[in-house]
């Protein structure tokens, strides 16, 4: 029999199958090795090789599960599978087609979200990197869909989340000639990613798609992104790929200490008399909390996080001093300008935290640790530099016997400061206080939940009175400050953690930039709890326009708005709309009773600035509105 | 202060774009930058002259530079022990009569005529940039028609003078 009468023979054969009955259609499957000779049948490809040794295997697999020839797309979800992705977040286009194929393939054995916009998919991958520390994996196609990716990655990279990126790419043959939905990526993303790759074969991807993950992971974590050609991508693979190694000379990050730096910061905690400690989000990504904890309670040494650092040391501790910066707490903020020895652990001294950087630590010694060279002495000179990972130096410390410093009346001071200088906000008649409707969140979920934030007054209220015991709660954008951010990232969060209690506090601006993904946590049912601080206005353009451009209120209140309610009813997700302190009170526990998503939309005073602050320019030691 | 940082980079495409690109972030001045393969293939080397404020700037753009993926070493070799030179092309109109003025001139640089057309002719200098900056001076008077500058080129002496070892070149002992 030739291969023609064979094929005939198949033909027929698989007629009668899928005439016969749907069962036998979708418990039936064939492999056929080494396609020389092709022949199609409705959703069956079948394939026989050139010297007839034809297998025909049954198998209990689904019927799409096609013989098709493998290719750089099914590779690509193979290395994805083997990285140990479970989830996602993606957006198809033309230039990914062959790998939406490989994952209409591959369904059922990885997870992919379709989000609404390519800028919430991005988001929601930060959150999850934020939730589980490992790298939140996304798609998009070429051009708008990578263009949209822009923010996203910029907000990873400021912020060191790990994300890897596969962005779709016109055909190498057509690369630089402005084919549609082209856009130059490699340019575009070079400064806002760690690391960009743009695949020029189907045998560089193995080794691309293990670096990236590697370069995403370890280290300072960042974005990286991986371009991929339309045309490997739909390339069929000639022979298995070679098992890929990590080739990778000039990364090589230090992660262990210097033992003779980490015998100067010894040193110098005994002879100190007002240290203090400044925790960052480097505590957080090196997983340090408990030995930050250990190490701080062990020498009495007061601790302020950063604003991306909350969390990393409990804030129910009598040693917390809260947040500092911009709008950090007196005490926080104080210690940080009167302190003579400040130790850094994985902070990057960001204008928002030091103010004005003559004012900042002025007769403070300054030890930073920070796994990024580049960090330490970019702001403030610093006298003890360690490069390292932060739980590896704390390990290191742990093993070195510190005399305890004498600093009991610098301690005593910073309580004072405490007890007499707390955060404050009174209570109006007229309304209800956003700070309050915190502080309402914060008891009715006993202070666990997964927080996302977006960008503003909301963010900086949350920051304040969602006190963090624990760490990996909390998720909000601080370098890049983006509107729109928090929402999505929730999705992500919960996505991430589904088993946990997952707030969105967003403001009235911010939602309106990312709220198409509601349909994502209505299709998924993804409980995430959404509160709007609707004070409808961009209260914190609002505040500066009050405070610092002479009340001229130029373009900062939103006089129309959707009913949010409506709106969340209009994508099948309860809404509930809140005016007063009494409705919240009965409102909330029914909320967070609920076993979907909800959106509250809590009006809010208008009028409430956040307090305490930092003028632009202004030193640490210069806040306005400490007390009431 | 001008500084001489040499970067040995993998041979990738857009490496160049990387520094560079990265270098214009920072606001860090770009004078002249070089680029060409070295002894082992698949690796560049490229030597950059930047400005730049004080040491504080000179460590971050070292630390960013290093920081690149595809960036293998970085190295301020201004203090070091260098030789360090540049090439230039220099079209000066000249007529018959003053070819020889000209050759006056530049055969105390070691510098050679190229090319000879009716009404100019080309000069190869190769030096340091200001040993190329006083021919360009001198040869200005007759009328400069181009200039092509490869920029700064730079390598270690074999021999790096130990701190200890200059002692020894004191006149005073």
């Amino acid at each position: 029999m030739d291969i023609y009468q064979f094929s005939n023979f198949i033909y027929t054969f698989l007629q009668y199958i899928y005439k016969s009955s749907k069962e036998l259609r979708n418990s039936t499957y064939f492999i056929l090795q080494n396609h020389s000779h092709t022949l199609s049948f409705s959703n069956i490809q079948i394939s026989a090789r050139r010297d007839y040794d034809v297998k025909v295997e049954a198998k209990k697999l689904e019927f799409q599960t096609s013989t098709e020839p493998k290719t750089g797309a099914d590779l690509l979800i193979d290395l994805l599978k083997q990285e140990g992705v479970d989830t996602l977040f993606g957006y198809p286009g033309g230039a990914v087609l062959p790998i939406y194929d490989a994952i209409y393939r591959a369904k059922g054995t990885i997870n992919h979200i379709l989000f609404r916009h390519e800028q919430g998919m991005i988001h929601a991958a930060e959150g999850y990197a934020r939730i589980t520390g490992r790298p939140g994996v996304v798609i998009a196609t070429s051009g708008p869909g990578a263009t949209n990716l822009v923010t996203g990655i910029t907000d990873a990279m400021m912020d060191s989340l790990p994300l890897v990126v596969f962005t779709g790419q016109v055909a190498r043959s057509v690369i630089g000639t402005d084919a549609f939905q082209e856009a130059d990526v490699m340019a575009i993303t070079t400064p806002i990613t760690k690391h960009n790759y743009q695949v020029q074969s189907i045998a560089d991807l193995p080794r691309i798609v293990k670096e990236a993950f590697h370069i995403a992971s370890t280290g300072r974590p960042g974005p990286v992104l991986v371009d991929i050609p339309k045309d490997i991508s739909a390339g069929v693979l000639t022979e298995e790929p070679k098992e890929a190694s990590i080739h990778l000379p000039g990364y090589q990050p230090t992660t262990k200490p210097n033992p003779l730096q980490i015998k100067k910061l010894a040193d110098s905690i005994s002879k100190a008399k007002k240290p203090v400690v400044l925790a960052g989000a480097g505590v957080l990504h090196g997983k340090a909390s408990a030995e930050l904890t250990a190490f701080a309670e062990k020498y009495d040494l007061p601790v302020v996080t950063t604003l991306l650092g909350l969390g990393a040391f409990p804030a129910d501790s009598p040693l917390s001093l809260g947040m500092g910066g911009m709008h950090g707490t007196y005490a926080a903020n104080m210690a940080l300008h009167d302190c003579d020895l400040l130790i850094n652990f994985g902070a990057r001294f960001d204008d928002r935290l030091t103010g004005n950087l003559k004012h900042f630590a002025p007769h403070a010694k300054v030890a930073h640790i920070d796994i990024d060279p580049a960090e330490i002495g970019k702001n403030i000179p610093t006298q003890i530099p360690i490069v390292s990972d932060t739980r590896e130096a704390l390990m290191e410390l742990a093993h070195h016997e510190v005399e305890q410093p004498e600093h009991q009346s610098w301690l005593a001071t910073l309580q004072q400061y405490k007890q007499e200088y707390p955060l404050w906000y009174k209570h109006d008649t007229n309304g209800m206080c956003p700070q309050w409707v915190i502080e309402a969140v914060h008891k009715v979920t006993n202070g666990n939940a997964i927080v996302a934030t977006d960008v503003g007054q909301h963010q900086m209220w949350a920051a304040q009175y969602y006190t963090f015991k624990q760490p990996h709660r909390w998720i909000t954008s601080g370098g890049l400050g983006t509107m729109g951010f928090g929402f999505p990232a929730a999705i992500g969060a919960q996505i991430a953690s589904p088993e946990s209690t997952v707030v969105a506090i967003v403001g009235d601006g911010g939602f309106q930039m990312t709220l198409q993904e509601l349909s994502v946590i209505y299709e998924r049912n993804l409980p995430v709890k959404i509160i709007i601080v609707n004070n409808g206005a961009l209260g914190m353009v609002r505040q500066w326009q009050e405070l610092l451009h002479g009340n001229r209120i130029s373009e900062s209140i939103l006089h129309t708005q959707p009913d949010f309610v409506k709106l969340a009813e209009s994508y099948s997700i309860r809404g509930v709309k809140v005016n007063t302190q009494e409705e919240l009170i009965t409102v909330l526990p029914e909320v967070f009773a609920h076993s979907g998503p909800v959106l509250v939309d809590c009006r809010v005073l208008q009028q409430e600035k956040v307090f305490p602050m930092i003028a632009p320019g202004k030193g640490i030691h210069e806040m306005i509105g400490v007390k009431p | 202060m001008k500084r001489i940082i040499t970067a040995t980079v993998q041979d990738r495409s857009g490496v160049l774009n990387r520094v560079t690109g990265l270098l214009q972030r920072r606001q860090f001045n770009i004078s002249s930058i070089s680029v060409g393969p070295t002894e082992t293939e698949g690796v560049s080397k490229m030597t950059l002259v930047v400005e730049v404020e004080d040491d504080q700037r000179l460590e971050q753009v070292t630390k960013q530079l290093n920081k690149q993926i595809d960036v293998l070493k970085v190295s301020d070799i201004t203090d070091k022990a260098i030789v360090a030179r540049e090439l230039a092309l220099i079209k000066v109109a000249s007529s018959s009569q003053l070819r020889s003025e000209i050759n006056g001139i530049i055969d105390p640089f070691r510098a050679l005529i190229i090319d000879v057309s009716k009404d100019s002719l080309a000069v190869q200098i190769t030096g340091r940039p200001d040993k190329i900056d006083a021919l360009i001076e001198l040869l200005r008077p007759y009328g400069i028609k181009e200039i092509a500058r490869t920029g700064l080129t730079a390598l270690q002496r074999g021999h790096q003078p130990q701190v200890n070892e200059l002692a020894t070149y004191s006149l005073l002992k």
